[in-house]
């Protein structure tokens, strides 16, 4: 049967469409479509209970540039991601390097650290609360070696700490699995040739394995900073924000003021802030790439 | 080959559209379903909620279903407003205390005035929260009073006289359950006196505790601050150090449950009382202690409402009249404090509260619906929850400067009072 219009480059071009077609439909309805919306709802007024929703132009930016609270919530949301970022990066490397060598039990530590990540995350979080009391596991531990550990979630410093923790502990098995790949992906010939030309270790790793795994690090860095501002179940369920607003980070408060105080519209308006933020961030990432990504193809 | 690939890539996407094509609503015409949101899971309530219902759509024939929504209580006001504003709200819906005035302002609820059977029996005090202007916007189905449950194998163990004589020869004072806290923990380890679900968060619990000093959060008009005011300062303070010195009340961050046997004394409403049926100790139910102003109760409410906005605002308000009447109202006094007049006697309350003694319900709950307090409410209460919550958090430290602290508080919520 021949048909011109179906050609067969047509057919092949159909085919395409329709196979991205459910991701497309899917990124247009849950992620496009919400977004429009999002811009759209910031300039207006919304009460939910009223049931009145009103335009008013600029008036929740201009609301947002004089929030007393948003330099505090910006500092929590930048001290959260900074401690984040770092903390996860570097142990993730660590534990990879560490766990690329033949040994015996690495499969057994690499399950052990990647487990986590398959575990609920509010589950999780619910017990890292009771072993974060002031008469919890944590501070039971401490206590065993003779330490006096501190009233975790009710110090501000310290509720910042275990919040990051809590999060690092749970996160950081996927980018050392992440790391771990791209390990493996490096020719043992390198290391070989140093070796050779009298390279230690340490020199291997910074002049070697670094700039070989490059590119992953740039994928997991730019992963685990969105990640870290979009942090929300652990700040709920662990600290509500406080002690005070040591850790209301950008997108708990934004949950308090669209879902608690019943701020739909300034919820939005903060909500594209995020966007702008993460944006602005991942194009910088992106961009910097180039200065110190190794053999980007 | 080509084909196949077309038509693989064709049933994806067909599947997908079937999928989004499901859950069409039925149309507005046919029979009426209503739904009523509650913070309850209790498979009792819900039975006898369901009981009424079932009787309802007897007489009724057009209302085909009504369906009990639980929402969990930690979330349920922020579920409830979220439902709202997806398009989805329910029909009917319990309202907490704390945001009763949020609801009842807003014009969120229908009018219920003329629509209660023998409304004039209703408490006045029970009804106040919930009337704007004479009219009333929620059934107050639910007064509860604060009381302070008791192990008294706990104080009988740790040498002290039991509560209810403390009750008696007029010694029960904050000043002897703090004593009695401090005891019990210095010698046993056991936590002494817990407000419950306080937590060193919802704060507006410890208006069982500052009430009997006579402090207020704000003012009766909502617009002045109370928080540094000399009734409450001497309140904090007494809290303070019974906290941090005495060690009467378990630290920020320890948990302890009355409930399980991990503290000597808890206050909270008589519903908890279902908790104690398998108790391994021995227990009873007191009234508040006296404070330096002397007597005095807090009561915790509930009301139910129908939503302006819902498809069936009529029939839902109708429902709501039929499962508050007095006949059901008597129903429901098994687990919550009725707020007609005629049902609230002990004996009454006793027929459905096997667990509590007669003069327990005269003490705790008809002396104190009559006397009560309301817990503090106020329009944006949630948003001024979290201030004074943030604002007292510096509070809950051992070398905490009382009354700074509380003019904090003060200056970070004047303005939102004021509005």
């Amino acid at each position: 049967m021949q048909n011109t219009f179906w050609t067969s480059r047509r057919r092949d071009h159909l085919a395409g469409y329709l196979f991205v077609a459910p991701q497309l439909i899917g990124s247009i309805v849950f992620v496009f479509v919400p977004l429009g919306l999002i811009f759209w709802y910031s300039l207006h007024e919304w009460n939910v209970l009223a049931g009145t929703f009103e335009f008013t132009g600029p008036d929740n930016y201009d609301q947002l540039a004089n929030d007393p609270k948003l330099g505090s919530v910006l500092t929590a949301t930048g001290l959260f991601s900074a401690g984040l970022v770092v903390l996860n990066l570097s142990l993730a490397l660590l534990l990879a390097v560490l766990l690329n060598q033949r040994l015996r039990g690495t499969v057994a530590f690499r399950t052990i650290f990647f487990s986590p990540v398959v575990v609920s995350l509010v589950a999780w979080t619910i017990i890292w609360g009771f072993l974060l009391q002031d008469n919890g596991g944590v501070n039971g531990l401490l206590q065993a070696v003779g330490a006096d550990g501190p009233n975790w979630l009710r110090g501000e410093t310290t509720a910042m700490i275990s919040v990051i923790v809590v999060q690092v502990v749970k996160n950081v098995g996927l980018n050392m699995v992440l790391f771990l790949a791209a390990l493996q992906g490096v020719p043992g010939d390198l290391y070989e040739a140093a070796t050779i030309d009298g390279a230690g270790r340490w020199r291997q790793f910074r002049s070697i394995t670094v700039p070989m795994i490059s590119p992953t690090i740039l994928l997991t860095s730019i992963i685990t900073v969105v990640g870290s501002l979009q942090v929300f179940a652990q700040i709920a369920v662990l600290t509500q924000g406080g002690p005070g607003t040591s850790t209301t980070v950008l997108v708990y408060y934004l949950y308090q003021q669209a879902f608690q105080f019943h701020h739909f519209g300034y919820g939005a308006t903060l909500s594209v802030l995020l966007f702008a933020i993460v944006l602005i961030l991942t194009v910088v990432q992106w961009q910097m790439r180039k200065k110190w990504v190794f053999h980007e193809s | 080959m080509r084909t196949r690939v077309l038509a693989a890539a064709l049933a994806g996407l067909l599947a997908l559209g079937t999928a989004a094509c499901g859950g069409e609503d039925p149309a507005d015409t046919g029979p009426v379903s209503l739904r009523m949101t509650v913070w309850t899971s209790n498979e009792a309530h819900l039975k006898l909620f369901t009981d009424i219902a079932t009787a309802y759509k007897a007489s009724h024939p057009t209302v085909s279903e009504i369906k009990f929504d639980p929402i969990p209580f930690e979330n349920y006001t922020t579920t409830l407003t979220t439902q709202i504003a997806g398009g989805n709200g329910p029909d009917l819906a319990w309202i907490l205390e704390n945001s009763a005035p949020d609801f009842v302002n807003s014009g969120a609820l229908a009018d219920l005035s003329g629509k209660i059977t023998e409304s004039a029996d209703l408490s006045a005090s029970a009804a106040k929260l919930w009337t704007v202007d004479g009219k009333l916007y929620a059934y107050p189905f639910s007064t509860s009073p604060f009381g302070v449950f008791v192990n008294t194998t706990m104080f009988t163990a740790a040498g002290l006289s039991s509560p209810a004589d403390m009750v008696k020869n007029g010694q029960w004072t904050w000043d002897n359950v703090v004593k009695a806290g401090a005891t019990i923990n210095a010698k046993t380890g056991k936590a002494g006196m817990v407000v419950r679900d306080f937590d060193y968060k919802s704060w507006d619990n410890l208006a069982s505790v500052w009430r009997g000093w006579g402090a207020q959060a704000w003012s009766e008009d909502g617009k002045t601050c109370g928080f540094n005011q000399q009734p409450m300062v001497d309140a904090m303070t007494f809290l303070h150090k019974g906290i941090f010195t005495d060690k009467a009340f378990p630290g920020p961050g320890t948990t302890a449950d009355f409930f399980a046997g991990q503290s000597a004394m808890t206050i909270t409403q008589i519903s908890r009382a279902s908790l104690l049926k398998d108790a391994k100790f021995t227990w009873d139910l007191v009234p508040l202690p006296t404070g330096p102003s002397g007597k005095y109760a807090v009561i915790g409410q509930a009301g139910l409402g129908a939503l302006k906005k819902g498809k069936h605002a009529d029939v839902a308000a109708d429902f709501l009249a039929f499962f508050t009447n007095p006949e059901n109202s008597a129903k429901l006094a098994a687990y919550f404090p009725p707020p007609r007049k005629s049902q609230l006697t002990a004996e009454n309350l006793a027929k459905t509260n096997p667990l509590l003694k007669p003069e327990q319900l005269q003490a705790v709950v008809i002396d104190g619906i009559s006397t009560g307090v309301v817990k503090p409410s106020h329009i944006g209460q949630a948003e001024l929850a979290q201030a004074v919550r943030a604002g007292l958090d510096p509070l809950w430290k051992p070398d905490a400067d009382v009354k700074a602290v509380l003019d904090g508080v003060c200056s970070s919520i004047s303005a939102q009072l004021a509005k």
